[in-house]
C-alpha cells in the first residue's frame, strides 16, 4: 500500500510542473498586459507604462518570470495580485469558502439523487422509468449552465413571486442583503447559524438551493448513468443470485449486497466529478452572483491579472489532484488488486 | 413579542423584495478594485469610492459637467494662468468609523498629502499604488503639476509648469482631486499599513464606509456630518452582480432597488409597473478613426466618401435599438462650445464621385473593432454594407479592448471604431488626447491626423482662462476637423439606469457614474 501511495505521489511532480507551465503560458498567450488593460480606452503615458511594466517585472524575459514564478510558488508564495495589491493566498482563502459550500451541497444533491435514480433505472431495467430517467440524465448533461440557469430563477425567483411567494427563492447572492452576517468561517451557512439573526440561517440556505441544483446537474447525470452500468453489472453476479436464493428481502440484496459492490466505481466517478464541480463553478457563481474563486479567475483573465490566474489556477488544481489522490488510495484500499497494477 | 413580531413583518417584507425605509440597494456588474479612488479608473470604482467616499477640491454640478466649489470654497487664477489659489472649506470632518477617529477638520495638510503623494515618487505613500496612478500619468499631471504649498491652514497654491485651463475640471475627477486624510494616513505609516488606505478608506464624502465582503457586497452609512447636507438615505449597498440578465430579475424581483441597464435589456423592463428607467446622456461619443498616414484613409476625399456612405439611422436603430442619437460633431451634446451648427454628411452618389476621384483602386480597407459584443459586430457589419455599396470594399478584424488599443495606437489600421468618455467636460479633453499632434506619436490619436490649424487651436484654448474665449476657440476648432472629416462622429450613446418606482431624485453624473448623494426613498 505504502509503494502504491509514493507511484500515485511521484506522479504528481510532473502534474504539478505542467499546471504551472500551463498556467504561465496560457495567460501570457493572451493579447494585451495588465498595464493596457489598466488603461482601458485611455492614453497610456509611455514613460508610466515602462515603468510600471519593469516595476511589475514584466520586462523581463518569459523563461526568467516563468523561473521566477515557479521559484516563488515552491517557496508557497504566490505573489500579490497586480490589481488589488493584496496577496493571492489571502484572496483566495476569502473566496474559496463560497466555492467549496456551494460544491459540496451541489455535490450532495448529485450524490444522493443521482445514486437513487442509478440504482431504480437499474432494478427496472428496460422499463420506462428506465429510459425516463436516463433519457433526462442525458438531457442534464447536454444542458448549458447559463440556459438552464436563468430558465431556474425565471421560474422559481421571479414568476413564483406571483403564483407562490411563500416558495419563491432568491434570484442570486448567498445571502439577503438585509442580513450583515460577520465572516466567521466563510461558509454561510455556518456564519449564519452562528450568528444567531433570526432567518439568517433560512436566508442563507435559499440562496444556495438553486446554484448548487445548477451545478450539480451534470455530475447528477454522470453518477446516476455510472450507478446504474454498476448495479446491471453487479446485479448479474452469482453472489446476488445466491443472495436472492437464500431468500433475503429485494430490499436487502438491492441495498446491501448489490450497491454496496457498485459503489466502487461510483465512488471514483464521484472523487472525479470535484474538478468538473470548480471548472462549472465559474458559470454558475457568475450566473448566481456567487463570490467564489470561479468569478475571481474569470475577472483576474479579464484584467490580465498574471499572479491571480496562476495562482488561483495552480491551487484549484492542486486540490483536484489531491482529492483524486484519496480518491485513488481509497480505490486501491478498497479494491487490492489496484495497488499491484 | 413586540421584537419577534418587529423581526417577523421584517423577514416578510424582506421575502418580498422590500428593504428596510432608507436602504438603497444597488445591483452593479463588476466589484470595484480597490477604495483607494487615485489608483483606478472604471466606472465601478468610481461609483463604489469616489463618488461615495471622497470629495475633491473642486466638484462638478450635479448631473452636469460645470464646475462648482468643493473642498475648496474659492479660488483665484494668476495673471499668467499657472498659479492657483485654493481657498479651502472650514468645518469638513472625516469620517469617524471604528478604524480611525478624526482629531481635527480637514486643513490644508490634507490636500498636501493628497497631491504630493500621487506626483512626488519620494512621497513615503507613493509606492502604495504597486501599479502606479494611471489616470494622473493618463491625464499628463505629473508633467503639469510643479509645486503645491501651504500659505495657512485653510490656502493651498497650486503652481503648474505651464497654463492649461482644464486643471479645475481635472481637479474636480475623483482619479486625480480626491483628498484623503493626511492625519489617518500618519498612523497608518506609523503602524506599516499604509496599504490599508486601500481597504479602510477614509473620506469626507457623503457615505461612510462600513464593510465589503469581496466580490459580494459594500455597504455604506450615510455620513450624518457631511458638509453638504446628509444624504436623505441611511444605507446603502452595493450588490456585485456580475451576469446583466440577472441584474434585470434582481431589480424585478426587488433585491435590488436601482442598477445600470444596458440597451439591449431596456425592452424587458419597459412596461413593468414597479420600475422606471431614468435616462442620462453622457458626455461620450462613438467614432470612427480613419488612419490620415495610410494610402487611400490618408485622402481628405476618401474620408468623406466613408462619412456620407453611412446610414446612421439605420445603424441606430439596429445597435441600440432607436436609444442613441446620431453624432455630428466630436463633442457630444452637454459640453460647452459643442458647434450645434454642424450638420450629418448623408449622400451615397457623392461618396462614390468622391470615392473615384481619390484614386481607390478596389483594394482591401482594415477596419479595426472591440469584440466585447455582439452589438458591436452588428454595428459593423451595417458599416461594411454602407460601404459595399459606395463601392469601398472592407475587411473587418476584431480585437479585445487592450490589443485594439495597443494596434490602432500603433496605426496598423486603415479605420477603427471607437468610443470616447469625457473625464473633466472640458472640451480638451475630447480633442487633446485624440487628436493633437504630439498625440499621434503617443499613440492616443488614433486617426493619425495633424493638422496644424487645428493644433494651434488647442494650445490656444489650452492657455487661455476666459470662458467665452476658449468657447470660440474650440467652435472653431470643431469647423477644421469637420471640413477636414480628421474623424467621423457616429453616435452618442444613452446611460440607463433602472429603478424601482420608489426612488426618486436619482441623477446620472454625464461620466458614466452614477451619485446617490440625492436619492431619497418613498
Amino acid at each position: 500500500m505504502f509503494a502504491f501511495i509514493l507511484r500515485r505521489l511521484a506522479l504528481v511532480i510532473p502534474t504539478f510542473l505542467g499546471i504551472t507551465l500551463l498556467a504561465f503560458s496560457l495567460i501570457h498567450l493572451i493579447p494585451g498586459d495588465p498595464v493596457q488593460v489598466m488603461a482601458g480606452e485611455r492614453r497610456l503615458d509611455p514613460a508610466f507604462y515602462k515603468e510600471v511594466m519593469t516595476r511589475l517585472g514584466l520586462d523581463r524575459p518569459l523563461y526568467e518570470q516563468y523561473g521566477a514564478y515557479l521559484w516563488k510558488a515552491l517557496h508557497l508564495d504566490l505573489g500579490e495580485s497586480f490589481v488589488t495589491h493584496e496577496a493571492v493566498w489571502s484572496e483566495f482563502t476569502k473566496l474559496f469558502p463560497a466555492t467549496m459550500e456551494l460544491a459540496l451541497f451541489a455535490l450532495l444533491i448529485a450524490s444522493v439523487i443521482g445514486l437513487l435514480v442509478g440504482v431504480l433505472a437499474a432494478i427496472k431495467r428496460g422499463t420506462v422509468l428506465d429510459h425516463g430517467a436516463m433519457g433526462l440524465a442525458l438531457t442534464g448533461f447536454s444542458m448549458p449552465i447559463f440556459w438552464w440557469g436563468l430558465l431556474l430563477i425565471m421560474f422559481f425567483s421571479v414568476a413564483m413571486r406571483e403564483i407562490a411567494p411563500a416558495f419563491a427563492l432568491p434570484v442570486s447572492g448567498r445571502m439577503a442583503l438585509e442580513f450583515d452576517i460577520l465572516p466567521r468561517s466563510g461558509f454561510m451557512l455556518i456564519d449564519s447559524w452562528l450568528s444567531g439573526e433570526p432567518g439568517a440561517f433560512r436566508s442563507a440556505l435559499s440562496h444556495l438551493v438553486l446554484p448548487a441544483i445548477v451545478l450539480g446537474t451534470i455530475p447528477l447525470a454522470v453518477i446516476a448513468r455510472m450507478t446504474r452500468s454498476a448495479m446491471l453489472e453487479v446485479l448479474r453476479e452469482d453472489y446476488v443470485r445466491t443472495a436472492r436464493a437464500k431468500g433475503l428481502s429485494p430490499a436487502r440484496v438491492v441495498f446491501v449486497h448489490a450497491l454496496r459492490n457498485a459503489l466502487v466505481p461510483v465512488v471514483t466517478v464521484i472523487g472525479l466529478q470535484v474538478g468538473s464541480l470548480l471548472g462549472g463553478a465559474v458559470l454558475t457563481e457568475t450566473i448566481f452572483s456567487w463570490p467564489g474563486v470561479g468569478k475571481w479567475l474569470i475577472d483576474a483573465i479579464g484584467r490580465r491579472d498574471y499572479p491571480v490566474v496562476q495562482g488561483g489556477i495552480l491551487i484549484t488544481a492542486t486540490l483536484v489532484i489531491v482529492v483524486n489522490l484519496i480518491v485513488d488510495v481509497l480505490y486501491g484500499w478498497v479494491n487490492p488488486r489496484i495497488r499491484h497494477r | 413579542m413586540a421584537a419577534r413580531a418587529a423581526v417577523a413583518g421584517a423577514l416578510a417584507l424582506a421575502a418580498l423584495g422590500v428593504h428596510a425605509a432608507g436602504t438603497l440597494t444597488v445591483c452593479t456588474d463588476a466589484a470595484p478594485e480597490g477604495f483607494d479612488i487615485v489608483q483606478y479608473e472604471t466606472v465601478n470604482t468610481e461609483d463604489a469610492a469616489g463618488l461615495t467616499l471622497y470629495d475633491k477640491l473642486l466638484a462638478f454640478k450635479p448631473g452636469t459637467s460645470q464646475v462648482v466649489p468643493g473642498l475648496a470654497e474659492r479660488w483665484e487664477i494668476s495673471a499668467d494662468g499657472t498659479a492657483y489659489t485654493f481657498h479651502l472649506r472650514k468645518g469638513v470632518k472625516f469620517h469617524t468609523t471604528a478604524w480611525f477617529k478624526p482629531t481635527r477638520d480637514f486643513n490644508a495638510d490634507d490636500v498636501l498629502w493628497s497631491i504630493n503623494r500621487v506626483n512626488d515618487k519620494a512621497h513615503p505613500a507613493h509606492g502604495v499604488a504597486k501599479s502606479g496612478y494611471p489616470y494622473w500619468a493618463g491625464m499628463s499631471m505629473n508633467e503639469l503639476i510643479k509645486s503645491i504649498e501651504k500659505l495657512d491652514d485653510m490656502t493651498v497654491r497650486l503652481t503648474l509648469t505651464h497654463a492649461e485651463a482644464p486643471v479645475l475640471a481635472n481637479l474636480a475627477m475623483s482619479a486625480i482631486g480626491s483628498v484623503y486624510s493626511a492625519e489617518y494616513a500618519a498612523l497608518l505609516q506609523k503602524a506599516g499599513k499604509l496599504d490599508d488606505i486601500n481597504t479602510q478608506p477614509i473620506g469626507t464624502g457623503p457615505f461612510v464606509f462600513k464593510s465589503y465582503q469581496k466580490d459580494a457586497v459594500i455597504r455604506y452609512g450615510a455620513n450624518a456630518a457631511y458638509w453638504g447636507g446628509a444624504p436623505k438615505i441611511d444605507n446603502l449597498v452595493f450588490a456585485i452582480t456580475p451576469d446583466p440578465s440577472v441584474i434585470v430579475q434582481r431589480v424585478k424581483a426587488g433585491e435590488c432597488t436601482v442598477s445600470a441597464l444596458s440597451v439591449a435589456q431596456a425592452a424587458s423592463v419597459e412596461g413593468d409597473p414597479k420600475l422606471k428607467i431614468v435616462r442620462g446622456q453622457p458626455l461620450m461619443t462613438t467614432y470612427l478613426a480613419p488612419n490620415a498616414k495610410h494610402k487611400f484613409t490618408g485622402d481628405k476625399r476618401f474620408r468623406e466618401a466613408l462619412w456620407l456612405a453611412i446610414d446612421k439611422a439605420s445603424y441606430i436603430q439596429s445597435v441600440y435599438a432607436g436609444n442613441a442619437t446620431a453624432a455630428v460633431s466630436f463633442l457630444p451634446p452637454g459640453i460647452w462650445s459643442r458647434d450645434a451648427t454642424l450638420k450629418n454628411r448623408r449622400d451615397p452618389e457623392r461618396a462614390k464621385q468622391l470615392v473615384k476621384a481619390s484614386g481607390y483602386d478596389g483594394s482591401e480597407i482594415v477596419l479595426f473593432a472591440a469584440s466585447r459584443d455582439g452589438n458591436i459586430l452588428r454595428g459593423v457589419e451595417l458599416l461594411q454594407s454602407d460601404w459595399a455599396k459606395v463601392g469601398i470594399k472592407v475587411k473587418l478584424q476584431l480585437f479585445e479592448t487592450g490589443e485594439l488599443m495597443k494596434r490602432s495606437g500603433r496605426g496598423e489600421h486603415d479605420i477603427v471604431l471607437l468610443s470616447w468618455f469625457s473625464d473633466n467636460g472640458d472640451p480638451d479633453n475630447f480633442l487633446t488626447p485624440n487628436l493633437s499632434c504630439p498625440a499621434v506619436e503617443g499613440g492616443g490619436n488614433k486617426a493619425q491626423w495633424c493638422n496644424k490649424d487645428f493644433e494651434a487651436l488647442l494650445d490656444q484654448g489650452r492657455t487661455t482662462t476666459d470662458l467665452k474665449k476658449r468657447t470660440e476657440i474650440y467652435t472653431r476648432a470643431q469647423r477644421v476637423l469637420y471640413d477636414e472629416v480628421g474623424l467621423i462622429p457616429m453616435v452618442h450613446r444613452p446611460q440607463l439606469t433602472v429603478m424601482n418606482k420608489r426612488v426618486n431624485g436619482f441623477q446620472p453624473t454625464p461620466f458614466g457614474g452614477r451619485d446617490f448623494r440625492a436619492v431619497t426613498l418613498d
